[in-house]
């Protein structure tokens, strides 16, 4: 599928031409040779999973990275974007996920001051004329007169647009910016800017992972998987199963475990969650009515891109973050998230970010791998911390999970991110676990290290642990998991017995396009 | 009963200029704080660049004979020192609080080092403004003597107020002090505007000294400063980080500063030591009350290294 690319856009939009653009970061290929053509005056979206290379692409567009390979033309013309900078003065305009709005400031006053040429002192009267003629011409209008900090997530995304056009740059890449918007908000947005590109006066790159989106609004749409281009095409011409199919990949299901053992009958869930509610530190919600239950000897899987509830939920589980209702019980009995009631019942975690939520960075990797068993025999006696007890178990500990550490009293905040994951894997899996809670567990590892550490977590399943695992690779909910739950807009939108599912409805779900029929 | 009216009314008058004396250095030391933590740094040294300003100037104006040549001497010392401040935090990893702490250790040590000769000499005044000339009152004409850095002073707060609204500059240092990656995004040295905004808070801060040491208590000693600097910090809080609440902040600390001599003025000598202690107890009850506050809590520069 190819696009015409002689289309020229009347007056002001104008067009960008990507092709060959790699970009690795050490060993890690983040983009492969990518082509994104978006004509000038039309609405292109990419779509892509979490990690597919969407934002690594943006930020070589914009300057923020410089590709290894590869060439930009805006409006046919060659260009080098060296910095941000650069990025405005060719008209390319970004608008990020979080916010570059500066929080005490008015939003008049945040206009003026990105003005390429502005004065040393403003004259508000003769500014506040020029602003109000400009938003008469603009689709949607934000409050200029008060501090943006007191302004909705909706009012800030649509007042940052506002400071891309006032700034006259005519493309405008936007980074999922429904992700902080209501639907109706979104729907309006997005409308108006779609009837910005058809009026020639603007072009949209959107970067999304909602379908919907782009089946709504997107002319033309480039779905990247893994650094690449898995397809590209006019949305008119494709299903959504087909789009589904290439964010996803189209990759036989690795082969189910052989050892599988039923799951153990049991008089109450091992783990449950009853109701569950928790609000994001804005005090919005990040997750509601989150009911689930996992039987010992079982793993129940939750898919979902990122950003839909599942880390606020985690931090919820782990107790890094006040619940607002519902309750969580551990073997029929309702725990609150408190290291004795984690002993108890031998609940295990492995967080996303482990340096930040479950290491002490500047302690050794010996007292880490401690953190969980210090007080306790054989590593105390008599309230006395026995040293050596923990260097023998670091070292036991190092050589079973090929931790790569310079010696077991080594700051754990100077390993690498895959041994720091694999530090507290270790403390995590080696005790005796009663219920296990991780969250995309080999995210920083190598291909031989996810084998071994999925090899662990099916052994301790099939020893009757309940296994709750968040992973934002589908591949790896499919291998591992019995069950599997998608979250979407923080709540649970698909529930089904992995026998009973397959990769495209799961993706469909994962991409928010259905939600109503879902049962749990 | 009319003896109880002229004590009141005397005590009203001596206070006032007090009021004035005691509050201009509160003013300048609170301003150029006040400047610095909307860039999104806490110079706490000032308290050092303030006994190092009073060193300076009372020096200088004994070399030279010019008060207002001491003045110039002990702003541009206060402003290399601040500038030191921010050279400093722009070190990796680099704590502005504990810089802070540090340079008010230098300050005060190179004030004490360098300042023992001029401990006895008498250096030149700044010359007062009488403003007394309509009364017949010899007590009020006293008490309207007023020290031109004042009315100075309630200029820059004004200009201030106006430059963090109307001016690029103004919002550029706020936008550094409130969110570094907006300020990124716009292109604009922080390190630069801090540097700026560090410096220029030094230099009022050392015109802050000047007037202890040039005007009012009005020589070098070693015990002239007893932490005024660090309570303008408070009160930068406790103004909510806007330079015309500063004024208001340095004329209640200014007010509890002069109750104790207004006094005495007056031959009430009871609770002495109880009324000198008045800024620092009322430092203490501000800080509890602004800790509290929401409004607060609001206004902080966001990028100051006490709310992250």
């Amino acid at each position: 599928m190819t696009m015409p690319t002689d289309q020229t856009g009347p007056a002001r939009a104008i067009g960008l031409d990507v092709s060959g653009v790699s970009k690795a970061f050490g060993s890690f290929v983040a983009l492969k040779d990518v082509d994104l053509k978006v004509p000038a005056a039309s609405f292109h979206a990419i779509l892509g999973e979490n990690g597919a290379g969407k934002t690594t692409l943006v930020r070589c567009i914009t300057g923020y990275y410089h590709p290894d390979h590869g060439q930009i033309a805006v409006d046919g013309r060659a260009v080098t974007i060296a910095s941000s900078r650069d990025a405005h003065r060719f008209g390319i305009g970004m608008v990020h996920q979080s916010f570059t709005l500066v929080p005490s400031l008015t939003g008049a006053e945040n206009l003026v001051i990105a003005r390429a040429e502005r004065p040393a002192v403003f004259r508000w009267d003769s500014e506040r004329k020029r602003m109000k003629e400009f938003l008469a011409r603009m689709p949607f209008r934000a409050p200029l007169d008060v501090p943006v900090w007191t302004l909705s997530a909706g009012e800030k995304q649509k007042l940052q647009i506002l400071k891309q056009l006032y700034l006259n740059q005519r493309f405008l890449i936007l980074d999922e910016p429904t992700s902080v918007l209501t639907p109706d908000e979104a729907e309006e947005l997005l409308g108006r800017l779609r009837d910005m590109t058809r009026a020639g006066e603007l072009t949209v790159c959107l970067i999304t992972h909602k379908l919907r989106e782009v089946r709504a609004f997107a002319d033309e749409v480039t779905v990247l998987r893994r650094g690449e281009v898995a397809g590209v095409g006019r949305t008119a011409d494709l299903t959504n199963a087909d789009i589904a199919k290439l964010m996803v990949g189209d990759t036989p299901l690795p082969s189910r475990w052989t050892g599988r053992k039923p799951a153990q009958p049991a008089p109450h869930p091992a783990f449950e969650i009853r109701g569950l509610a928790a609000n994001r530190d804005d005090g919005t919600a990040a997750f509601r009515d989150i009911d689930l239950a996992i039987q010992p000897g079982e793993i129940v899987g939750i898919a979902g891109v990122s950003g839909n509830g599942q880390s606020t939920l985690l931090e919820a589980l782990c107790g890094q973050r006040a619940l607002v209702s519902g309750e969580v019980l551990a073997h029929g009995e309702r725990v609150l998230p408190t290291r004795a009631a984690f002993a108890k019942h031998r609940m295990f975690s492995l967080p996303e970010e482990p340096l930040k939520n479950a290491a002490v960075g500047t302690m050794t990797v010996a007292e880490n791998l401690a953190l969980r068993t210090f007080d306790r025999p054989p590593l105390a006696k008599g309230g006395w911390l026995s040293s050596a007890a923990m260097r023998r178990q670091a070292n036991v500990l190092i050589d079973r999970y090929r931790i790569k550490t310079p010696s077991p009293s080594a700051p754990i905040n100077t390993l690498s991110g895959g041994n720091i994951q694999r530090t507290v894997l270790a403390r995590e899996l080696s005790g005796d676990v009663g219920i296990l809670i991780v969250a995309n567990p080999c995210a920083a590892l190598d291909f031989t290290s996810t084998e071994a550490i999925h090899a662990e977590i099916m052994d301790q399943r099939n020893r009757g642990v309940a296994v709750l695992l968040v992973s934002e690779d589908l591949d790896e909910i499919l291998e591992l998991a019995d069950r599997v739950v998608v979250m979407s807009g923080g709540r649970i939108t698909y529930a089904a017995p992995i026998a009973d599912t397959d990769r495209a409805t799961i993706g469909h779900y994962m991409a928010g396009e259905k939600t109503a029929e879902a049962g749990v | 009963m009319s003896d109880l009216w002229d004590a009141i009314a005397l005590v009203l008058i001596a206070l006032v200029g007090g009021v004035v004396r005691v509050s201009t250095p509160f003013l300048f030391v609170s301003l150029g704080e006040c400047l610095t933590e909307k860039s999104g740094r806490i110079n706490l040294g000032l308290e050092g660049t303030l006994v190092l300003g009073a060193m300076s100037g009372y020096a200088t104006s004994y070399l030279t004979g010019s008060p207002w040549l001491g003045i110039a001497a002990a702003a541009l010392t206060g402003m290399v020192f601040g500038g030191f401040h921010a050279v400093l935090c722009q070190l990796p990893r680099v704590n502005d609080i504990a810089v802070g702490i540090a340079l008010i250790q230098l300050g005060t040590g190179a004030a004490f080092f360098f300042g023992k000769p001029f401990i006895q000499p008498t250096a030149p005044h700044m010359p007062l403004m009488a403003l007394g000339w309509w009364s017949s009152d010899p007590q009020l004409q006293n008490a309207l003597m007023i020290n031109p850095l004042f009315p100075v002073g309630i200029a820059l707060a004004l200009f201030l107020r106006w430059a963090f609204r109307n001016t690029y500059w103004g919002l550029i240092v706020r936008t550094t002090g409130d969110s570094e990656p907006a300020a990124r995004d716009l292109g604009v040295s922080i390190n630069g505007v801090r540097l700026a905004a560090t410096s220029i808070g030094g230099l009022l801060a050392g015109i802050g000294g000047a007037f202890l040491s040039l005007s009012y208590p009005g020589s070098w000693n070693e015990g002239l400063s007893s932490g005024q600097g660090l309570m303008a910090v408070a009160l930068v809080i406790f103004a909510r980080w806007d330079p015309v609440r500063c004024f208001y902040a340095a004329v209640l600390f200014g007010a509890a500063g002069a109750i104790g001599p207004a006094l005495q003025s007056v031959g009430v000598t009871q609770g002495y030591y109880f009324f000198n202690a008045a800024p620092y107890i009322l430092t203490l009850l501000l800080m509890v009350a602004s800790g509290r506050s929401k409004r607060a809590a609001r206004d902080i520069p966001r990028e100051l290294a006490i709310t992250r």
